[in-house]
């Protein structure tokens, strides 16, 4: 073994990663179908590589089967080959696999939490990569995890050393976890999805710290994402995905700038632009009026009082017929306790909801029942918003029913609402599972529209969506607008796609409404230093995805020229 | 969860079932028509079948115990006290001369009310309960505190308490088994009803205006069916074998009526002479006791693919 790697790495920029022709299959089933079909990429060291994908294109399955994880009795690869550092994975024995893993080849996954567990302290974690790699001494491994733990910018490294993993926060258990992947000086970093789950502001930082962690070991990394904007901040060289084959391999500026083929073309120009469309301010009757609205949750003490969380405190906002409102904000600002609250899912601790002038913040029972039909909900979750035991018409028709129509005339309904999210009539006899997650975003949009509200709250409808269906999505929201002039409190952590539907944008943060006004404004003369701050951390700012062409950020809608 | 990108910060963190894009095919779901087709395969194979054949058996003996030879199951012949098998009593005669063949087939009819008696009503009793405590939040912390209470008391003395204040019949005996698997029941129904009341298709519905009762039994109780026909045919087999015990302990059943339990109580101090009074209803009993489980096994694997996969 020690004998090929001598053979084929004497030179400083052979590729550490070399995927031939990798081919890999369901486990049982007849060779027809492939998982990942015939792919051939390479990555050299110190190179970023970024492979990007819609779900189901095989991105992930690519980089379990480098790290010789695929699932056992599931996924196994049938031909080609994967040389990591001259040595073929794809044959090796799962004892030599072990070796390799964290020594020649690391992963770090999307989710932090899940990822380290959560009974042991992060020191702990990291050092068992350790002693079971080295014979160092107990003192020395101790000395090198905190060195590593500087490296990676925590702060107070020997308490850090001693927490759990609940007591940190998302970026920084990141943190740990990129820790636990470099301590051994891998050749080759694969990093699945790592910041998909953080907060832009800290996906910004860890990206960052990636960058530099890579330059300084000078290590191979090949970056799995669904995100363009990444993808543009990072990549040196962009593997397209798609369907289990790999679609197009370049430098960054040839795929982004003049990309081949139709398929990376149309996903690329999918990403929504940055830059606000010029809108004319909605002029409409008022439909929803939230005023001084709060909602805090108690923790429940037998003694004394306990915590109390404010998750939305003093909110002020209106919505008016036709109009698209955005709420942004992090994880934690309380964008959909809002958004619950004026659906009624919670009840809010004290002021007012006026719909058409009507509170209905404390009406509860039977005298919030006619109000439930002029406010609507679509969720995040496509593939738990409709319920699995039901056919999709009678989903639809529910609403209808339970506001006393009559059931032919309740499926009719439900069958025109079906045609103005663009679906046929006949999925009104199918189940749920038998549709795809923008399909079942469209039905959840018929579902709500069936009942004709007035307001529709969309909480994240995309933000579960590949870009190209988000892209349809956001298209489908903007028509149904302009045809029923419904109004749409739109809940989204994306700037990119507030910036392409919303007329008005509310920013949050910790609960408080931190700036509000039309989204052209907000978006280019922010003025506070919160929002700011969320505009630059947007990924891939320096791009304009659309035209195939950068932007200089500095000239961009933001204000880099204030120094922060 | 690498599989599937598009996570939003912190928010959508369930994990999928590993999904293998086959041909445009839907992904396997627990309550679609596919689904049905693999609840069929999985009780096809070997052990399930064998369960389910053996049950069917002794449910058959149980409905046609006149038509297979026997004789009346009380009738005392002091004449012919403990016989050992013969042409004329196929499995010996017991202390008081009656036919061992004839009372253990007809003591497969108790065994089998008592077990399905004690199911369903446990269930159904267990289900209400279950639903008031997940759904109605100050109910929650009352009613599981009882359920925690009944718990507590062990199960054999708690019917030994009823069956000796109200005298032994069937429905005593039968109630008395029941009680304490309702707390069981309930816990796993509450389980169901608190995961899936935050299911943002529950709170769709509740936007859309579906009343209680409707939103209680069309979005959230059909959730519970699976995981409570597993549970009740664990409480089947352990209700037939609290059945035998209290008999055997001479607080079940009264001594007319036939039970396994109270055949093995009787010839438990005849066991040197004849140890077939006791042999043949226990055999029953454990091939009873031991289909019913195999099958409450396969149910559950067939009900929930993901678990069977693990196992």
């Amino acid at each position: 073994m020690n004998l090929e790697t001598n053979n084929l790495s004497p030179g400083k920029n052979l590729p550490v990663l070399i995927i031939d022709n990798l081919s890999v299959q369901v486990v049982g089933i007849p060779t027809t179908h492939y998982v990942v079909e015939n792919i051939s990429f390479d990555v050299k060291p110190g190179e970023m590589l970024c492979v990007v994908g819609e779900s189901g294109s095989g991105k992930s399955v690519t980089a379990l089967s480098v790290m010789g994880l695929l699932p056992r009795g599931g996924l196994v690869p049938s031909g080609g080959a994967i040389l990591v550092d001259g040595e073929n994975v794809v044959t090796a024995s799962q004892k030599r696999l072990r070796e390799m893993r964290a020594t020649r080849m690391a992963m770090v996954f999307q989710e932090p939490m899940t990822a380290l567990n959560p009974v042991v302290p992060v020191g702990k974690q990291i050092d068992e990569v350790l002693r079971v790699h080295t014979n160092l001494t107990k003192i020395e491994r101790r000395e090198k995890v905190l060195s590593m733990l500087d490296s990676v910018h925590l702060p107070d490294v020997k308490r850090i050393y001693d927490a759990y993993p609940h007591q940190l926060s998302g970026g920084q258990r990141q943190r740990i976890v990129l820790s636990m992947a470099l301590i051994l000086d891998p050749k080759l970093l694969i990093a699945d999805e790592p910041t998909t789950a953080l907060d832009v502001t800290t996906q910004k930082q860890i990206l960052f710290l990636i960058r530099e962690l890579q330059e300084e070991h000078n290590t191979a990394v090949m970056f799995i994402t669904h995100d363009f904007g990444v993808v543009a901040e990072i990549a040196e060289r962009i593997v397209v995905m798609n369907r289990g084959r790999v679609v197009e391999v370049g430098q960054r500026e040839d795929i982004l700038a003049r990309p081949r083929q139709a398929y990376t073309r149309m996903l690329v120009s999918s990403v929504p632009s940055l830059i606000p469309k010029m809108r004319q301010a909605p002029m409409g009757e008022i439909v929803l009026d939230v005023a001084a609205l709060n909602k805090t949750y108690a923790e429940k003490r037998i003694f004394g009082s306990g915590r109390t969380v404010a998750a939305a405190q003093d909110v002020n906002l209106t919505l008016r017929r036709g109009e698209i409102v955005g709420v942004v904000g992090e994880s934690g600002s309380g964008k959909s306790t809002v958004a619950r609250c004026i659906v009624r899912l919670v009840d809010p601790t004290s002021g007012a909801i006026r719909i058409k002038g009507l509170d209905i913040a404390q009406a509860g029972g039977r005298k919030l029942r006619p109000f439930r039909r002029s406010t609507q909900i679509v969720f995040q979750d496509p593939y738990r918003s409709l319920n699995p035991r039901r056919r999709v018409g009678d989903s639809i028709a529910e609403g209808l029913i339970n506001f006393g129509a009559p059931r032919e005339k309740a499926l009719a309904k439900a069958v025109e609402s079906l045609r103005t999210v663009g679906l046929d009539p006949d999925v009104m006899q199918r189940y749920p599972h038998q549709f795809s997650g923008g399909q079942r975003q469209r039905i959840c949009i018929a579902r709500a529209l069936a009942v004709e509200p007035d307001i529709l709250v969309a909480d994240e409808p995309v933000s579960s969506l590949d870009v190209s269906v988000q892209a349809q999505v956001l298209k489908l929201l903007e028509e149904i607008r302009e045809r029923t002039g419904i109004a749409v409190l739109f809940i989204t952590h994306d700037l990119r796609v507030a910036a392409q539907i919303c007329d008005t944008i509310v920013v949050m943060q910790n609960g408080r409404i931190v700036e509000a006004g039309p989204a052209e404004t907000v978006l280019t003369r922010p003025q506070r230093e919160y929002t700011r701050a969320l505009i630059e951390a947007a990924p891939g700012r320096d791009w304009d995805f659309q035209n195939f062409r950068p932007v200089d950020a500095n000239k961009a809608p933001i204000f880099s020229r204030v120094t922060l | 969860m690498s599989a599937t990108p598009n996570h939003k910060p912190g928010e959508m963190t369930r994990e999928e079932p590993f999904e293998l894009p086959l041909t445009g095919e839907a992904a396997p779901h627990i309550s679609g028509p596919s689904a049905f087709g693999h609840f069929k395969r999985t009780l096809k194979r070997g052990p399930a079948l064998m369960a389910l054949l053996m049950l069917g058996a002794i449910v058959f003996v149980a409905f046609s115990a006149p038509f297979l030879g026997t004789t009346d199951p009380i009738a005392i012949d002091p004449g012919q006290r403990l016989r050992l098998p013969t042409a004329e009593n196929w499995l010996g005669t017991d202390a008081y001369g009656r036919d061992v063949y004839s009372r253990v087939i007809y003591g497969s009819r108790i065994s089998l009310m008592v077990g399905l008696g004690a199911a369903l009503m446990s269930v159904a009793v267990g289900l209400l309960i279950g639903v008031i405590a997940g759904y109605v939040r100050l109910a929650d912390a009352i009613v599981m505190r009882v359920m925690d209470g009944v718990m507590a008391i062990p199960s054999i003395l708690l019917a030994i308490a009823l069956v000796s204040l109200s005298g032994a019949s069937l429905l005593t005996v039968l109630v008395a088994i029941t009680i304490p698997e309702i707390p069981r029941v309930v816990r796993l129904v509450r389980g169901v009803i608190l995961t899936v009341r935050s299911e943002p298709y529950v709170e769709a519905a509740i936007s859309l205006g579906t009343r209680l009762p409707t939103l209680l039994l069309r979005h959230m109780v059909p959730n519970t069916v699976a995981p409570l026909i597993v549970q009740g045919t664990y409480i089947f087999a352990s209700a037939i074998l609290t059945e035998a015990i209290l008999s055997f302990l001479g607080a079940g059943l009264p001594p007319e009526k036939s039970s396994w339990g109270n055949i093995m109580a009787e010839g438990r101090m005849y066991f040197q002479l004849t140890p077939g009074l006791i042999l043949y209803p226990g055999i029953f009993l454990s091939l009873t006791v031991l289909s019913v489980n195999v099958l409450g096994d396969a149910m559950r694997d067939a009900l929930d693919p993901r678990m069977a996969r693990k196992l």
